[in-house]
């Protein structure tokens, strides 16, 4: 194991303000961010459709609003073949379905607030991500 | 004014997770690679987001109701079942196969990016799959 690229800073700063947007969410609101089950809610729910909408939207500002006040660019690599990102978008769409929630909606949110389910889960995809990593570095 | 938060916070985690570099596939990547060149970034991200949101759910939750809503609604399932370990290791599979969990990548359609874009697109269709075969499940 070496480590590379490593941005504790910016990641806690980051880290911070999404913790800010779950609990501005849940006290206003009352409801938990997973944004799974926000995206997937906005497809299939009538319930709260606008809110949902509204928040993807600004899920899609978040970037845009970073750029004009920094003056940075926001790069991405997705180094990944067409197929296989439909591949990965499905997986992730059935699985985060099946499994009630995602990084944010288990890792953050549920974590959180001390909910077994959503350790395990947790634990769950990062293993299953970490041997999926190590496996398509092997092939 | 509901609708309100809901657009500032999708801002607020928006930029969190441009600040953070998570919407950068190739660094969530970084992070699953504990085998080789490790980047431990994303577990800062969980951190701070951990230390800033829980106490808040422990003092708040007791409370009659939220400031701009009848009532607190989330799911209160505390079910650990096969269900749950099934779905999140496709979740975990796809997380590791493209670096992409559906916070950044409908955050990075900011960027115009369209291998952002057949990801969202295809992620939906599992959203919508699920949902056909199970239509009393409720999501969160």
């Amino acid at each position: 194991m070496n480590i590379v690229n490593f941005t504790p800073i910016s990641a806690f700063l980051g880290g911070s303000l999404i913790g800010l947007a779950v609990i501005i969410f849940f006290v206003f609101n009352g409801r938990l961010i997973g944004i799974s089950g926000i995206a997937s809610n906005f497809l299939t729910s009538k319930d709260n459709r606008f809110d949902n909408f509204l928040f993807l939207v600004g899920l899609i500002i978040g970037p845009i609003v970073y750029k004009i006040f920094t003056q940075q660019e926001i790069n991405i690599t997705i180094s990944n073949s067409v197929y296989l990102l439909a591949v990965a978008g499905l997986l992730v769409g059935a699985g985060t379905r099946i499994g009630g929630g995602c990084t944010s909606g288990h890792g953050i949110s549920g974590i959180g607030r001390f909910s077994l389910r959503s350790i395990i889960a947790t634990i769950t995809f990062m293993i299953v991500g970490i041997l999926t990593v190590l496996v398509k570095s092997l092939v | 004014m509901s609708k309100i938060i809901s657009l500032v916070c999708g801002v607020i985690f928006g930029i969190g997770l441009t600040v953070s570099q998570m919407i950068d596939p190739a660094k969530v990547l970084g992070f699953l690679n504990i085998f080789g060149d490790w980047d431990p970034s994303l577990a800062f991200v969980m951190i701070g987001a951990l230390i800033i949101s829980s106490p808040f759910f422990h003092l708040f939750k007791n409370n009659n109701k939220p400031i701009f809503s009848e009532k607190f609604s989330y799911s209160q399932t505390k079910e650990i079942n096969k269900k749950l370990i099934v779905g999140s290791s496709l979740f975990g599979a796809g997380w590791g196969l493209a670096g992409l969990c559906p916070g950044p990548a409908i955050a990075s359609l900011a960027l115009l990016n369209i291998n952002s874009a057949i990801f969202v697109v295809t992620m939906f269709i599992g959203f919508y799959l699920v949902k056909l075969s199970e239509p009393t499940t409720q999501a969160r």
